[in-house]
């Protein structure tokens, strides 16, 4: 019993210790100071600038461009506060349907955008960036992969997402174009996802964007797709019908199709809408 | 009457899912839905990765079970820690872990690839040790349990009747603990049935190889198939159910 008591107040240290140890993990992330920000922000033709919080559900593709843009749009928006949902469209589309508190939907095609449209989930869409596929293999290519075709050699281990994830979709479609067979080893629930099972040596190799190629740096190699084969993915993009911030939702959607964040996403890669 | 009220909440808390659940169940498509050949794969290859889970428990967290609470030796509380820290883990690190240590780069997975070829990831072994991984730690617990409250008596009459150790294993102690490894077994089978988070991390989602039930639920649900998503919900619920009907004098007995 005495040997109960003297344990109890470690015990409470500990986890005294194990929360403020999270609480300082939490507040870690919190300070993001926004790097080269871009020398002309497009003003809004508002008079009040938008304030509050924007919820905005997007495809995983857009991740690292929306981030940095969203650097660049709070420095000259200090009232907006962003959070982002980044997921496979499908997954995003469906959560949405089912209430999911978002402000704006941001779709990697136009499948997925069609659902919300068609259930009166959210209002017209517009088109804000576009993307071709690529192929990611390891640095160094050591299973000398040079066309889709060679996704389906044996012993060639690919992963690529499931079906209803755009990229998915669209790779299904480029290998039909290109007349391969591949059987996949694994269906990832989005592009990060499938990518990092060839970043962390688990695949030799996936079809993702070329966006996911180049902010995945130096872990992943890509393999251009000739343009005969190649699929242009549509970005639409909504703000969801009973936003709570319409404001703040229409400006974010301003900001991505002529302002910072369309300049993050031309920086990150992407295409013109 | 505020404990009352707190406690019907917490009633509702459980049921209303549960409720919710049985109001969307298509129960006219329910046929149909379970006869879908994707719904059949994931039922096929859960009761392979979950029977396959508890095989490797068995095997692996009986003697465990057995070392831990009769034996003595030097870090054995430490040892009875780790070994049941899968059981407060959360799986997706479970699986992040396992595929570090065993996966292609992992530092066991690569010495067994470059021997063998033969990885775990994306195949269904990966899916069986990631069950196995999360749900040996219920086995090994309750057996522990089982093997502490074994009155040693009925050895030691053995053992005077010149029983080797062997066969006193076999035919007195493991005869007395049938029933908290049984248990043990049941509780262990179900967290392999429902295992998710481990099982996606470590060994990927591929329809008949590593998709199973919970994997397919979640992916049906994504894609908007609800019924499917349904159908396997509800068999993986009256299996819950069953397990839990037939603890019940184990787990609820106790409290009359």
């Amino acid at each position: 019993m005495s040997v109960r008591r003297l344990r109890r107040p470690c015990a409470v240290v500990a986890v005294l210790a194990l929360v403020l140890l999270f609480a300082g993990a939490c507040s870690g992330g919190s300070s993001t100071a926004p790097a080269g920000a871009p020398t002309s922000p497009a003003a809004g033709p508002d008079s009040a600038p938008p304030t509050g919080t924007v919820v905005v559900s997007a495809a995983a593709s857009l991740t690292e461009a929306f981030n940095k843009g969203k650097a660049w749009l709070t420095t000259t928006r200090p009232g907006l506060r962003i959070t982002y949902a980044f997921g496979g469209s499908n997954a995003l589309a469906t959560q949405i349907l089912q209430g999911a508190p978002a402000d704006v939907f941001a779709s990697a095609d136009e499948a997925n955008m069609a659902k919300l449209v068609m259930a009166g989930r959210v209002d017209a869409p517009v088109t804000f960036a576009r993307n071709r596929l690529e192929i990611a293999v390891a640095p160094g290519n050591p299973r000398h992969i040079g066309t889709l075709g060679d996704l389906g050699r044996p012993g060639t281990s690919v992963v690529l997402e499931a079906p209803g994830v755009p990229a998915g979709d669209y790779t299904r479609q480029a290998l039909v174009s290109a007349g391969a067979v591949v059987n996949p080893r694994s269906l990832e629930a989005d592009v990060k996802s499938a990518i990092t099972k060839v970043s962390s040596g688990e695949a030799d190799a996936t079809v993702v964007y070329v966006t996911d190629v180049s902010a995945a740096g130096s872990s992943v190699e890509g393999i251009a797709i000739p343009d005969a084969d190649n699929v242009v993915a549509t970005y639409p993009m909504a703000v969801v019908k009973d936003t709570k911030n319409r404001a703040g939702a229409e400006a974010f959607v301003r900001s991505a199709t002529t302002g910072e964040i369309q300049q993050a996403l031309r920086a990150a890669g992407f295409l013109a809408p | 009457m505020v404990m009352a009220v707190a406690a019907l909440v917490g009633v509702a808390l459980v049921v209303l899912p549960l409720v919710g659940l049985l109001l969307r169940t298509p129960w006219s498509m329910l046929g149909a839905d379970l006869g879908d050949p994707a719904a059949q794969d994931a039922l096929r290859l859960s009761l392979v990765c979950s029977l396959g889970a508890l095989a490797v428990s068995m095997a692996l967290g009986l003697p465990l079970a057995w070392l831990l609470a009769r034996t003595s030796f030097p870090g054995r509380a430490l040892v009875r820690a780790l070994v049941t820290l899968p059981m407060v883990l959360p799986p997706v690190i479970g699986g992040a872990a396992l595929l570090y240590a065993f996966g292609r780069r992992g530092f066991a997975g690569r010495g067994l690839y470059a021997l063998t070829g033969w990885r775990l990831p994306f195949t269904t072994g990966g899916a069986i040790l990631a069950e196995a991984f999360v749900s040996m730690p219920f086995l090994v617990v309750t057996a522990e349990a089982g093997f502490r409250a074994l009155d040693r008596g009925y050895e030691q009459a053995a053992a005077t009747l010149g029983a080797s150790p062997a066969y006193r294993f076999r035919r007195v102690t493991l005869p007395l603990v049938a029933p908290a490894v049984a248990a043990g077994s049941a509780v262990c089978w179900a967290r392999a049935l429902g295992e998710f988070g481990a099982t996606i991390t470590f060994a990927g989602n591929l329809p008949g190889s590593t998709q199973t039930m919970p994997l397919a639920v979640y992916l049906a649900l994504e894609s908007g198939h609800d019924g499917t998503a349904i159908a396997l919900s509800l068999v993986l619920l009256g299996i819950s159910l069953a397990v839990l009907v037939g603890l019940r004098d184990r787990w609820l007995g106790q409290v009359r």
